[in-house]
C-alpha cells in the first residue's frame, strides 16, 4: 500500500506539470484513434469477406437439406439441428444451476464470508479454463467416469451404451463452460431489484423461500434471460469442448436420443476447412456455413445486449 | 393446532430450499476441483506406470534425447513415429511464440483503443466503440480460425512474399483478434475507475485534458492495464481452434515468426482422437492439459487478485 493516490498526486504536482511545455496532445489522440480505426477495419474485413463469400450460398435448400456428394453439395440441416439440440440441452442444465448459485451468493450469504469468496474465485477461474481442457474433462469425467459407470451398473450389453461420446455429454461439458456467464448475468439482475420489494414481501409474512420464488426470480427474469442467451451464443460457437465428447463429422441420421452423436456447425466448419480433399469445391458451402453460424451468434448477442441495456436503464430510473 | 402444523412444514420447506440452493452454488467449486482431479488422473501413468515412464517419462519430455544410435541428441515431438518422441520443448516454444505475437498485435490496439475511448472520445463515440468490441468478442474462435486460414493467410502471403501460408504470424494475428476485447475491456475499466477527484485535482493545477490523461490517469491505471495484458496472455495460451487452423501445426524449434508452430492446445485437439486409450501418448496429452490448466489457473488467480486490490486501493482512498 506504499503508493497511495496521495503519492500519485504528489508526483504529478512536484515533478511533471510544472516544467512541461504545453502540448495539445494531438499525437497520442491520433495514435489511439488509429488503434480504433484498425480494429474497425479488421472487423470489417472479417465480416465483409464472410458475408460476401457466403451470401450466395444461403438458400432454403441449403438450410433444410443434408449434405450431399461428400459435402460438396446439398445443405447443412443436420448441423443446424445438432447445434440447436445441443444448446437446448445445455441451457436446461446450466440455467437452474447458474440462477440458484447467483441467488445463494446474493441472498443467503454476506459478500465477505469465506464460502462466498471461495465460490467467487472458483467461478472466475472456471471462466478462464481453456476450452480444450473442458474437452479433456468431458472425455475423462462424463464419458469415461459417469458414462462407463452407468454402463457397468445397469447394462450388460457388449458395446457401450452411455460410455461413449454423445450429445448429452457434450451439452453437459458446455454447460460447465457457460456456467459463469449465467451466474454473472443473474447477479447483475439481482442487484437491480430494489430492497423495498423484498422488505414488503417479508413485511407481509413471506418467508425467504417465498420471497425468492415469488418476488426475486420474477423480477430477475430479464437478467436470467440475458444470461441464457449469452450462454447459448457462447456455447453455439465453441468447438474444442465437444470435439471428443460427442460431435461427428457426418451422420446419416439426426440425433434423437440423449446418447446419440450429432453434427454441429462449428465442427462442420473446422473439418471442411482443414480436412476437405478439394477445398475449392467445398468453398461455397464452407462460407455459407460460417455465415449461418455468425448470423446465429450475432442475433443472439444483439438480443442479449438489448435486454441488458433495457435492464440497466430501468435500474437508473428506480 | 392447525397453525402449528403449517408452520413446521413451512420451516422444513425453508430448510430444504436453502440446502438445495446451497448445493447448486457449490457446482462451480466442485467443477474446478473435478477438472483438476480428472485431468491429472489421466496424466498420472507418466509417473506411476513403469512402461509408460520408460517411453514418455518426465525426463524424456524435458531433456534432449538420443533417439537413434550414433546421432546427435535432440528435442523432437513425433509421438507417432516408430521411435516415439515426446519432447515438450518444441510445443512450449510454439505456444509462447504464438501468444507473444498475439500480444504484440493486440496490446497496442487494445490499450490504444481503451485510452481513446476513456480519455479522448465523446460520449457518443464511446457508445459506438463499445458495441464494436462486443461484436469482435462475440465472433466464435472457429470463425476467427477460418478467417485466418482462408483469408488472412493469403493476404499475408501476398504482401510479405512468404513460402508457407500458415505460420506463427498468421496464427498470432488471429489470436490477437481474440485477445483485443479482453485487453480493451479490462484496461478501459481500469482507467474509468480512477476517481474523478484525481482528474479534478490535476485540472485545477493547470493541466490540460491530455496532460491529465498522461500524468494522472495512465499512471494510476497502469497496474490494471498490466493485468489486462497478463489475462490476455492467459487467453492466448489456452485458445485452441484459432491456432489449430491457422498455425500449420509443425513442431519446429525456431525463433522466426514466419515458421509454422504447434501449440499445446492444438496438439491435444489434433491428436487425442487418434491415440490408444490409456497409452503413453494419451497420458502425455492429458499431462499437457494439466499444464495448461495449472498455468491458466495461476494467471487468472493472480490477475484477479491484482485487479481487486487495485480497485480497492484506488477507490477506497477517496
Amino acid at each position: 500500500m506504499s503508493q497511495s493516490t496521495f503519492d500519485i498526486e504528489k508526483k504529478v504536482t512536484t515533478e511533471k506539470l510544472r516544467f512541461k511545455p504545453k502540448s495539445k496532445g494531438y499525437i497520442p489522440r491520433g495514435a489511439t484513434f488509429l488503434a480504433v480505426v484498425i480494429i474497425i477495419l479488421m472487423l470489417a474485413i472479417i465480416l465483409g469477406n464472410i458475408i460476401f463469400g457466403g451470401a450466395g450460398t444461403i438458400s432454403v435448400k441449403f438450410l433444410t437439406h443434408p449434405p450431399e456428394q461428400g459435402m460438396e453439395a446439398g445443405g447443412i440441416f443436420p448441423a443446424i439441428f445438432g447445434t440447436v439440440f445441443l444448446v437446448l440441452l445445455m441451457v436446461i442444465a446450466v440455467v437452474p444451476v447458474g440462477v440458484l448459485t447467483a441467488i445463494y451468493l446474493h441472498e443467503y450469504t454476506s459478500p465477505t464470508s469465506k464460502i462466498t469468496k471461495i465460490i467467487r474465485v472458483a467461478i472466475n477461474n472456471l471462466a478462464g479454463v481453456p476450452s480444450i481442457v473442458f474437452g479433456l474433462f468431458g472425455l475423462g469425467f462424463f464419458v469415461g467416469f459417469i458414462g462407463d459407470g452407468i454402463d457397468s451398473l445397469f447394462y450388460n450389453s457388449e458395446g457401450p451404451v452411455w460410455g461413449q461420446p454423445a450429445i448429452i455429454w457434450a451439452s453437459l461439458t458446455l454447460a460447465l463452460l457457460t456456467l459463469p456467464v449465467v451466474i454473472v448475468s443473474t447477479e447483475e439482475a439481482l442487484r437491480t431489484i430494489p430492497s423495498e420489494l423484498k422488505d414488503a414481501s417479508y413485511a407481509l409474512g413471506g418467508t425467504k423461500l417465498q420471497t425468492i420464488t415469488r418476488i426475486i426470480i420474477p423480477q430477475a427474469l430479464p437478467g436470467i434471460l440475458t444470461g441464457s442467451i449469452l450462454a447459448i451464443s457462447r456455447g453455439a460457437g465453441e468447438v474444442a469442448p465437444i470435439m471428443f465428447t460427442g460431435v461427428a463429422y457426418y451422420l446419416p441420421y439426426l440425433p434423437a436420443k440423449l446418447n446419440d452423436q450429432f453434427m454441429e456447425l462449428g465442427y462442420h466448419i473446422y473439418v471442411m476447412a482443414t480436412q476437405s480433399p478439394d477445398v475449392e469445391a467445398t468453398k461455397p458451402i464452407l462460407f455459407g456455413t460460417v455465415l449461418v453460424l455468425l448470423v446465429l451468434t450475432f442475433m443472439l448477442n444483439f438480443v442479449a445486449i438489448y435486454l441488458r441495456s433495457r435492464m440497466r436503464r430501468k435500474r437508473v430510473r428506480v | 393446532m392447525k397453525r402449528l402444523k403449517f408452520k413446521r412444514k413451512s420451516r422444513l420447506r425453508e430448510f430444504i430450499g436453502e440446502k438445495f440452493i446451497a448445493i447448486n452454488a457449490l457446482v462451480a467449486l466442485l467443477a474446478i476441483i473435478l477438472i483438476f482431479i480428472f485431468i491429472f488422473k489421466e496424466a498420472l501413468p507418466i509417473f506411476t506406470n513403469p512402461e509408460i515412464r520408460q517411453e514418455a517419462g518426465l525426463d524424456k519430455m524435458i531433456f534432449k534425447q538420443v533417439y537413434y544410435e550414433g546421432r546427435d541428441p535432440k528435442y523432437a515431438w513425433q509421438p507417432n513415429s516408430d521411435v516415439p518422441k515426446y519432447s515438450l520443448l518444441p510445443l512450449l516454444i510454439g505456444t509462447i511464440k504464438a501468444a507473444i505475437i498475439a500480444l504484440l498485435f493486440a496490446t497496442p490496439l487494445g490499450v490504444g483503443a481503451a485510452i481513446f475511448s476513456s480519455e479522448f472520445a465523446g460520449k457518443r463515440t464511446r457508445e459506438f466503440i463499445k458495441p464494436i468490441i462486443e461484436i469482435l468478442a462475440g465472433i466464435p474462435s472457429v470463425v476467427l480460425g477460418f478467417f485466418a486460414l482462408m483469408i488472412l493467410a493469403t493476404i499475408l502471403q501476398k504482401t510479405l512474399g512468404l513460402t508457407f501460408r500458415l505460420n506463427a504470424l498468421n496464427a498470432g494475428i488471429a489470436l490477437g483478434l481474440a485477445v483485443i476485447p479482453i485487453i480493451f475491456t479490462i484496461s478501459e475499466d481500469a482507467m474509468t475507475s480512477v476517481p474523478s477527484s484525481l482528474r479534478d485535482a490535476a485540472t485545477a493545477l493547470g493541466a490540460n485534458r491530455w496532460e491529465v490523461s498522461m500524468t494522472t490517469i495512465l499512471p494510476a491505471a497502469l497496474p490494471g492495464i498490466a493485468a489486462s495484458i497478463v489475462l490476455g496472455f492467459g487467453r492466448a495460451i489456452g485458445e485452441t481452434m484459432i491456432v489449430l487452423m491457422a498455425s500449420g501445426n509443425a513442431a519446429i524449434i525456431s525463433a522466426s515468426f514466419l515458421d509454422s508452430v504447434r501449440t499445446f492446445s492444438a496438439t491435444i485437439a489434433a491428436e487425442l482422437a487418434e491415440v490408444v486409450f490409456g497409452g503413453a501418448h494419451y497420458s502425455v496429452l492429458f499431462f499437457i492439459g494439466s499444464l495448461l490448466f495449472v498455468f491458466t489457473f495461476l494467471i487468472n488467480l493472480g490477475g484477479d487478485m491484482v485487479l481487486t486490490r487495485i480497485k480497492a486501493r484506488i477507490q477506497g482512498k477517496i
